[in-house]
């Protein structure tokens, strides 16, 4: 199960609304240049599609949901299964629609959160190859975290409460096979300590001075090995050197400028998904 | 249905023998009373005394029916088929304490019917009573000695741990009783086996082995379902039958150590069968995976046992006997075929290296759940694993304590806790309390993990040290190899792979192994019902609290002050003692549980409420007795008596000024094991920081329990002293660490120091009752003095009763889905050896000397609901050989049951003629039968205001509340 960790064929992306710059949820009140968003959003699935080869499907936006470009929300992919969720903010639960439709089209076997009372955001779900962290937010709540569990039997699933943060990746995610990178401030910490109670396995930690900064996206691709999407140097000049000393992988700065804003994070922006031959 | 009852009967007829017991033991006691001897040396006695017919009570039983013709067995369990019956309860406690005259009797009566078992069991325990109240001082000796020959007659059933082997030695030249037993083995197939009824569990497990051409056997055990349907794993030192008491002579083998890494298996074989539980496992639904991992580990299983696929022979539905998955779909069994066709060329060997590959992945690999609530009574699980403990909220882990993590395991009543090393800004050490359905299930829990710590982490077994420095406490420890040892034993296996038949797995899998499966899907349910549900857990919870009351008119209270004693034992060999006190003249007794002591994860609200009840309680008693004192009352029913390792006695100041010594006797055992980190192998990230050094669990016990009146006193002596290293260490070598359990210990007498707090239970409140009538302000100073003797010699620190009644509760630290700790600093800490093995008994005694206006009431006027009427009428002669002092006559005794929901009462009224003089004494037994939910302060007071106002006439003299946590019937 480990093995195969960061190994991806497909990327689930979506183009960015126009409404995203005035409408878009955030918890800052920052304005959004939308040209240059979706400029960045460009080059990012440029960089997942002629940089890497994945093969990318791109949803259209739909005007009437502005956050709809955080694809990550939206489901949780590991394996055959995809969990369609159900995004704690209530503006965002169409998103699952266009997502379901693609992942189906996948041939991912799909799970839905039908609970009204679950809550999950995609955003809040760290998978280190191993199992699963839920962090409980504003947006995920117990329910929403058993009913992945329930998708995903294999693996433990530990809840970790998230605070003062929108998502768990906020501040966290996998830079690689049992590297956690995690964010320098209090609650990254506290977080990352709670996972590794929760945890029967051992991780590795890159520790970045920006929370922001620690959320990069890994992948394992053959021919290419690992390869992390990371904060530009223009962004976080000190998170970014923490990541130029990754020897093994293949880096590749990308710009998120815009995006963060409304918190959108590297991850936010593809579900990545492994659809091998067989199993 | 039958086996519920039965161990419910078996409960109650332990509670019932052990009076006798502990009276005809008392006596020499009461003598000694006179100089007012000190209680350490009572106790001593007692327990020597008295401990052996008590934990031989069930053995006693059973070898007795094994003597029994048919019917009289047909009999016995036709009695233990009546639900709360308590007459048949007494009947066969008289049958194994009668000895051979009540078996004759027995005899006689061929139909031996209920009522008359009964009958003698009134009789013997008039008889009793009549010894008691006529016996001086000086007749007690004798009555003593023949006690204890008869105890030394039962020696076989009570088993002395040290000596346990060396019985079982002489006694299997004895007799060479053989039985029959069945073992079901992983592949279904059973495996039955002639045992010498004495056997060891080793025996059979060797056995068994053997049968399997079995060599690397340290990961399995053998399991047995108990009267419970509870999954009971067989302890290999300890005999078979001392474990399965009633249950069947059938056994499961199974997998207990689930090696993490099963590529390091040395055989074939051994992975085979670690193979063939999984496939249970995850047939069964424990072993909870996706669709992808089922169809994979379903194709290794086809390619082990088919081999490679054929696609001649093996068409779709060659896999329909097959259960991959619990609920096993066609599209899953198509995915199965598909794999399987990939595994072309594999090897069975290979197969199931490659599923044992799978599995181990899986989050619940190996993953032991128990139910259990937390700290707000939320259903939660434990998982024990090789890693250590996971804490589970419906399918989510929320919490984990990884062995090193861990300082000690300890379980008190139906709690667990744990306590957790500090981290790295802590400064102490927090401890995590669970709540378990019943006492059984948290020893169950707590043996488990020593288990697994033991095999998981240490690198050899805790080494039984034979510095006794205390011996309290359960004994149990895992005596097999552990991991390390095992591998390395392997390792030196020589010989050529066994041959062996892998059998086709189909679908008798399911059945296998009859644990309950709880999958992590749906045990929110499962514990629900759990908690809530079957009567069954009722009963094996042992959470029955009884309530006796005891009117009487003190027609003469002060002629005759003679008192027996009750020692009873509880439920089947369990070790749990009461004492029954009953002072002729003047007395109720309340048997109760809560009333006392309170939850420690109690929380606040939950401590004013019981409060509340306490408080009606108090009110209720008090409108019954000539001098009320409410605070003292308040005072020692707040007082939390679990301060103390075993038993807190509470009462020693506050006792002082009633007009009579109202000593109350809580004991408080806890079983606590101490984990000693040798060396920290791969210490875990979190423990990073830990130096790698031998690490000694400090053996601070936190007195959390009750509520915080004792606590303030722990807290005022000894907060002082700080989880000190080197203690500790001294401590944990000091710690005893046997094989033998707890229960095994307890009842047998001389050796263990844990008879002594049981012992003590009676003691403090017989002396008071003694000297009652007399000399009534010094009687208190005894009472006192012994009472604080008991927790002063084993804790090493004196425990004031003079603290202030707070009543307030600890505040639970218990950390539930968060790493957060509450540090322990505000709580009291005690630093002692080792703690009380198993305190079961709870007991709170009021007295009171209050001399009854009343000196006729004719037993007809007791206006009782019956629903079973017993009138047994003696003839005075029978009684004449008793009576020094007491001219007393026993007239009639009755005794009437009746039953509701969860209470059954006993009244027993006994009507005496004494010198003209006719006294009628109201003995009320309330036994209150309930999980936790219900309100036992409410419903004793309840109990003690329906006794006053059906008999307005006559005073409430005495109550002595008596909680039965839990009975421990596992002691295996």
């Amino acid at each position: 199960m480990m093995s195969g960790f960061g190994r991806f064929t497909h990327a689930v992306v979506r183009t960015v609304p126009r409404s995203l710059a005035k409408e878009a949820l955030r918890t800052g009140c920052l304005e959004v240049d939308l040209l240059k968003a979706q400029e960045e959003h460009d080059k990012y699935v440029s960089v997942l599609k002629h940089r890497l080869g994945l093969e990318v499907l791109e949803l259209p936006a739909d005007e009437a949901l502005p956050d709809c470009v955080f694809v990550e929300d939206a489901a949780v992919v590991c394996g055959d299964t995809a969990l369609i969720t159900r995004p704690g903010a209530e503006s965002r639960r169409k998103e699952t629609e266009a997502m379901k439709a693609a992942l189906t089209e996948l041939g991912l076997s799909i799970v839905e959160m039908t609970d009204e009372s679950a809550t999950l955001d995609g955003g809040d779900v760290l998978f280190t190859g191993r199992e699963f962290f839920v962090g409980l937010s504003k947006r995920t709540n117990q329910r929403g975290a058993e009913i992945l569990a329930d998708a995903f039997k294999d693996y433990a699933v530990s809840t970790i409460p998230v605070q003062d943060r929108l998502h768990l990746k906020s501040f966290c995610s996998m830079a690689g096979p049992g590297l956690i990178a995690i964010g320098s401030s209090e609650a990254a910490q506290k977080a990352l300590k709670i996972m590794q109670q929760m945890s029967d396995h051992k991780y590795d930690k890159l520790t970045l001075p920006d929370d922001l900064a620690a959320n990069c996206v890994y992948m394992n691709l053959p021919g290419k090995g690992h390869v992390l999407l990371h904060c530009t140097p223009e962004e976080f000049p000190e998170s970014a050197k923490v990541f130029e000393k990754l020897k093994d992988h293949m880096l590749i700065p990308v710009s998120n400028q815009e995006k963060v804003k409304v918190d959108g994070a590297l991850t936010c922006c593809s579900v990545l998904i492994n659809r091998k031959k067989n199993i | 249905m039958t086996t519920e009852v039965s161990s419910d009967g078996e409960v109650k007829k332990d509670e019932e023998k052990t009076p006798e017991d502990q009276q005809q033991t008392h006596t020499p006691a009461e003598a000694a009373q006179e100089k007012s001897a000190s209680v350490e040396a009572e106790s001593g006695q007692e327990a020597c005394v008295s401990s052996p017919p008590a934990a031989g009570g069930q053995k006693k039983e059973k070898t007795i029916s094994r003597f029994l013709p048919p019917w009289l067995k047909r009999q016995k369990s036709q009695s233990q088929d009546k639900p709360s019956d308590q007459e048949s309860v007494e009947l066969k406690q008289e049958q194994t304490d009668g000895g051979g005259e009540q078996t004759e009797e027995k005899k006689r009566e061929e139909e031996a019917e209920e009522k008359k078992r009964e009958e003698e069991a009134e009789e013997k325990k008039r008889e009793e009573e009549a010894e008691e109240t006529s016996v001086g001082s000086a007749d007690t000796q004798p009555v003593r000695e023949e006690k204890e020959g008869e105890s030394e007659l039962k020696e076989e059933q009570a088993v002395i741990p040290h000596e346990a082997s060396v019985l079982s030695a002489l006694k299997l030249n004895k007799k060479m009783k053989m039985v029959v037993c069945h073992v079901t083995l992983l592949d279904g197939s059973l495996f039955s086996c002639e045992l010498e009824k004495r056997a060891k569990g080793q025996y059979l497990f060797f056995q068994v082995c053997e049968h399997l051409n079995l060599l690397e056997k340290d990961y399995f055990g053998l399991s047995f379902k108990d009267n419970a349907e509870q999954k009971c794993w067989l302890d290999p030192s300890k005999e078979i039958k001392r474990q399965i008491r009633n249950s069947q002579w059938q056994f499961t083998f199974s997998v207990k150590f689930y090696p993490l890494d099963p590529s390091q298996l040395t055989e074939d074989i051994t992975r085979y069968l670690l193979c063939l539980q999984l496939r249970q496992d995850i047939s069964s639904g424990r072993l909870p995976c996706s669709f992808v991992t089922h169809a994979l580990l379903g194709s290794y299983t086809l390619q082990a046992e088919l081999g490679d696929h054929d696609p001649d022979e093996h068409r779709l539905d060659y896999i329909s006997d097959f259960q991959f998955a619990p609920n096993q779909t066609k599209e899953l069994e198509e995915k199965v075929v598909e794999l399987h066709k990939s595994h072309r060329g594999m090897t069975p060997a290979q197969s199931d290296a490659q599923f044992l590959e799978n599995a181990k992945k899986l989050s619940m690999y190996g993953v032991d759940l128990h139910h259990a609530k937390d700290s707000d009574g939320v259903d939660i699980m434990l998982g024990v694993c090789a890693n250590g403990l996971l804490i589970y909220k419906d399918r989510l882990r929320i919490n984990r304590f990884a062995w090193p993590k861990i300082l000690k395991i300890s379980y008190k009543r139906s709690n667990f806790y744990i306590k957790i090393r500090p981290g790295e800004a802590e400064q102490f050490e927090s401890t995590v309390g669970f709540k378990l359905p019943n006492h059984r299930a948290a020893k169950r829990v707590w043996k488990v993990c020593v288990e697994h710590h033991t095999f998981f982490r240490l690198v050899s077994p805790e080494q039984s040290t034979k510095t006794k420095f205390l011996t309290l406490g359960s004994k149990f420890r895992y005596s097999g190899r552990t991991q390390a040892q095992t591998r390395q034993a392997s390792s030196l296996i020589d010989r050529p792979a066994p041959y062996f038949q892998r059998t086709s797995s189909k679908r008798l899998s399911r059945s296998l192994d009859g644990a309950p499966v709880v999958s992590v899907c749906d045990y929110s349910q499962a514990a629900g019902a759990g908690e809530n549900g079957p009567p069954l857990e009722l009963n094996s919870d042992s959470k029955s609290p009884q309530v006796e009351v005891v009117q009487e008119p003190d027609a003469d209270a002060a002629t005759s002050i003679s008192s027996e004693t009750a020692f009873e034992t509880d439920g089947a060999g369990a070790p749990e003692r009461k004492s029954k006190l009953r002072v002729q003249g003047e007395n109720i007794y309340v048997r109760h549980s809560n009333l006392m002591l309170e939850d420690l994860d109690k929380t606040q609200e939950d401590v004013l409420k019981h409060q509340a009840s306490i408080s009606e309680l108090k009110r209720s008693f008090m409108e019954a007795t000539p001098e009320p004192r409410p605070s003292q009352w308040d005072k020692r029913l707040t007082g939390s008596p679990a301060t103390t390792l075993r038993m807190q006695t509470q009462g020693s100041a506050e006792v002082k000024p009633e007009v009579n010594g109202q000593p109350e006797v809580v004991e408080v055992v806890e079983e606590t094991v101490v984990i000693e980190e040798i060396v920290k192998p791969r210490s875990p990230a979190p423990e990073a920081s830990v130096p790698m050094e031998t690490e000694c669990a400090a053996e601070v016990k936190e007195e959390r329990s009750l509520s915080s009146d004792s606590d303030s006193e722990e807290e005022a002596e000894y907060h002082a002293q700080p989880p000190c290293t080197s203690i500790s260490t001294q401590q944990i070598k000091e710690e005893p660490e046997e094989e033998q359990e707890a229960e095994h210990t307890q009842q047998a007498p001389p050796s263990e120091t844990e008879s002594q707090p049981i012992t003590e239970t009676a003691e403090p409140t017989l002396s008071a009752e003694e000297e009652k009538p007399a000399e009534l302000p010094e009687e208190e100073e005894h009472t006192d003095e012994p009472l604080a003797t008991p927790d002063e010699a084993p804790n090493g620190h004196a425990h004031h009763a003079e603290a202030p009644p707070t009543e307030e509760e600890e505040e639970p630290h218990i950390v539930n889905g968060s790493a957060s700790r509450v540090e322990a600093e505000h709580l009291p800490q005690v630093i002692c050896c080792s703690e009380p093995p198993v305190v079961k008994t709870e007991m709170v005694t009021i007295s009171d000397t209050f001399a009854a206006q009343k000196t006729e009431i004719s037993t007809k006027e007791v206006p009782i609901v019956h629903t079973e009427t017993k009138t047994i009428t003696y003839e005075a002669a029978q009684l004449d050989g008793h009576g020094e002092g007491e001219p007393g006559v026993l007239m009639t005794a009755q005794t009437i049951t009746s039953e509701s929901l969860c209470t059954t009462t006993t009244t027993h009224i006994t009507k005496t003629l004494k010198g003209g003089l006719s006294e009628t004494r109201i003995e009320k037994r309330i036994v209150i039968t309930g999980d936790s939910d219900i309100d036992h302060d409410q419903a004793l007071a309840q109990a003690i205001k329906e006794a006053k106002e059906q008999h307005p006439d006559m005073s409430v003299t005495r109550v002595v509340v008596h909680k039965e946590t839990e009975l421990a019937e596992d002691e295996d």
